[in-house]
């Protein structure tokens, strides 16, 4: 039992960790105003990245660094496309997540010989070390250290959308740029910063898949964390600490498809991978609510136009 | 008519991540709809929206005039994994015999077919089709050109469908993964070994179950009660899944897993790693992966099927109409070389059980009907 609870509490913690940051990422550019579903693609971007730079350095930590570099890099595209250009932002989004998965696929066959997928890396440590309380339940909770990055990161997004001035221009200039504008905040510059912020929360995110949950790159690393992600932030609503318990509720179904599975009286596996989406809506009519964007998500800020 | 086998772990993806995204998305904003849509167009893609196809001709260093080329699925031809492996055997061929091979590389679905009719454009006299989604353009094209000899590995034909000029090529899987469930039990010391499986279908239920024959071949000889204990996934790309599975079986006891899930595999090799126990690879020898910890590896040899069917294809022997199955016996099965985990008898024994196989005395079953006759018969 103790073990079971234990377990579930380890890969509910492990499997929400990248959707944190992806989630995070979310939340900023569209707190902004920016929809941002090209998390996808900056998450395979970073996943790359950091399993590049760890796998030439031998160091993970420059590689999870790098890996928010390369996601921010990234996302500057959006940011051009979106913001200084205005387009239309669910376009550029998708075209984010069609040339993410190209560029990533690209490099990795010129950095390991025309494969698609890395040798083994060095990874990140976990919070104890690894091999900690081996063999005891408790070593269930020796979680990857990127968990508590991942928490730390939603209580710094948290702070500074709520408890900062700058934080209050980002949450202005999601709801009413215009606004905004009159009272002399940079609407363009706000934006653009917010959407390569959410680049390089995406890239850890991506790195937190590469460089702890499974130690390479392979094509699949990132197979759809972003949408996911995306749904925790519609799920949080458009909050960091919302989006953080959405990510946290995804990764718990997942652990209880995990544990429920194999038992004694087997669940029927198609029956069980049923469960998150299940749990998702049950959750989502009866606790969540209606969730609402912030009012100018989506609407490229025209100077003048009201 | 027999299941193709063991493609579900590399070839399945695209349309899997494509379904997985449509019903996850069904319910939400249009945001996420229009998010799906791109991941489709992402899956389809598979690293890039390149349509272009590149050619890998090698030069003749004989005189045969004998031309053999292959298409590779969405993996391409450096997958390190099937496509890769068949490309090797091909390479292989030419030096030995001196027929010319080719590779066409499909980036996307679509491009099977077209790929298909390119090579036999440019004069191959056999194409291999790699991955049970070619099965379709394969054969098309095969009743199309009677007079080119057409192959595809790891799918098996109803037999209304086999022209003359098809094959269908498909492994025995249950024989190398009987082979790893005998090592697994005997040198499991908890008493309990797992296995995790992609997805719950036939394929992988020839991993399951000769795994598990294995392990009650290993029972009733040396007098052991190893329990198996299976999780399966129901994914091949969810690394994060299949590193909690791992976590799951080996928090229960288990000290061996066997995994047969593809990408997502890769999560357990990575829990075995951090847990020290062991774990067992599975298609290739993935004992690169983690040396301290891969037991051994349940083998499927791609490219000596290759060589051998398209050598005999060229020697003028008729190949097409039927399903050809390859295992052990053809040494198109094994298991890896490394067995520094176990003891050197457990390891002759294994070598003796390949040998059972290989002369027949041994039958590993692939189903849990074969599975249950042979316990019973044990």
């Amino acid at each position: 039992m103790l073990n079971n609870l234990l377990l579930l509490i380890g890969i509910t913690l492990m499997y929400s960790t990248p959707l944190v940051f992806g989630a995070l990422g979310g939340v900023i550019s569209e707190r902004a105003g920016v929809v941002n579903i090209g998390i996808e693609g900056m998450m395979t971007v970073g996943a790359l990245a950091g399993a590049a730079v760890s796998f030439f350095t031998g160091n993970a930590w420059l590689g999870f660094i790098a890996a928010g570099l390369a996601g921010a890099a990234f996302a500057v595209l959006h940011a051009v496309a979106a913001v200084t250009f205005k387009a239309d932002q669910n376009v550029s989004g998708i075209a984010l997540n069609l040339l993410g998965p190209g560029i990533a696929l690209f490099a990795a066959r010129l950095f390991w010989g025309g494969g698609t997928q890395s040798p083994s890396i060095e990874t990140l440590p976990k919070i104890l070390g690894k091999g900690a309380l081996a063999g005891t339940p408790w070593a269930n909770l020796n979680v990857d250290v990127t968990v508590i990055i991942g928490i730390v990161a939603a209580i710094a997004v948290w702070f500074v959308l709520y408890r900062t001035k700058w934080g209050l221009r980002v949450r202005a200039v999601g709801e009413h740029p215009a606004a905004a504008d009159t009272l002399g905040i940079n609407v363009g510059r706000i934006r653009f910063t917010c959407v390569v912020l959410s680049g390089m929360f995406a890239g850890f995110g991506g790195a937190s898949i590469t460089l702890a949950i499974i130690s390479q790159f392979t094509q699949t690393a990132v197979a759809g964390q972003g949408f996911i992600a995306l749904a925790a932030v519609i799920f949080g609503k458009w909050t960091p600490h919302g989006a953080y318990g959405a990510c946290l509720l995804f990764g718990a179904a997942q652990a209880l498809v995990i544990i429920l599975g194999g038992g004694v009286v087997p669940v029927p596996s198609e029956l069980l991978a049923c469960l998150p989406y299940v749990l998702t809506l049950v959750v989502l009519v009866l606790f969540v609510g209606r969730s609402v964007a912030p009012k100018a998500d989506g609407v490229p800020y025209e100077k003048g136009v009201r | 008519m027999e299941p193709p086998r063991g493609q579900g772990l590399v070839h399945g993806h695209a349309k899997e991540r494509i379904s997985i995204k449509k019903t996850r998305f069904a319910s939400l904003a249009s945001v996420a709809a229009a998010g799906a849509l791109a991941l489709a167009l992402a899956g389809c893609g598979s690293g890039g929206s390149s349509t272009t196809t590149s050619d890998g001709s090698a030069s003749a260093n004989g005189s045969s005039s004998y031309q053999v080329s292959m298409v590779t699925d969405m993996g391409g031809v450096n997958d390190q994994s099937f496509n890769q492996l068949t490309w090797e055997g091909l390479q292989e061929l030419e030096k030995e015999t001196g027929i010319k091979v080719g590779y066409t590389e499909s980036k996307q679905e679509s491009d099977y077919a077209t790929n298909v009719d390119k090579a036999v454009d440019q004069g191959s006299n056999l194409v291999w089709g790699i991955g049970f989604a070619m099965d379709s353009a394969i054969q098309t094209a095969a009743k199309q050109n009677p007079d080119v000899n057409f192959a595809i590995i790891d799918n098996a034909y109803d037999e209304s469908d086999l022209t003359d000029n098809l094959t269908g090529v498909t492994f025995r899987t249950q024989e190398p993964s009987f082979v790893v469930g005998y090592i697994a039990a005997m040198t499991s010391e908890t008493g309990k070994v797992g296995f995790v499986g992609g997805m719950q279908n036939d394929i992988i239920g020839t991993f399951e179950w000769g795994y598990r024959a294995g392990v009650a071949y290993a029972n009733k000889k040396a007098g052991k009660n190893v329990e198996v204990t299976t999780q399966y996934l129901e994914t091949f790309t969810d690394a994060a899944k299949g590193k909690a599975a791992g976590q799951k079986l080996y928090s229960d006891g288990c000290d061996v897993v066997f995994q047969a899930a593809g990408n997502a595999g890769n999560g357990v090799i990575e829990t075995a790693q951090d847990a020290g126990k062991y774990v067992i690879g599975v298609d290739k020898d993935q004992y690169s992966q983690a040396p301290d910890n891969i037991l051994s590896s349940a083998l499927k040899r791609v490219d000596k099927a290759v060589i051998e069917i398209s050598k005999q294809a060229s020697e003028g022997e008729d190949i097409g109409g039927k399903n050809v199955e390859l295992g052990m016996s053809d040494d198109a099965a094994g298991i890896s070389e490394h067995h520094e985990h176990m003891s050197d008898e457990v390891y002759q024994a294994a070598q003796d059980l390949i040998e059972q196989i290989k002369d027949g005395t041994l039958t590993p079953p692939s189903t849990e009907d074969a599975y249950n006759t042979f316990v019973a018969g044990l």
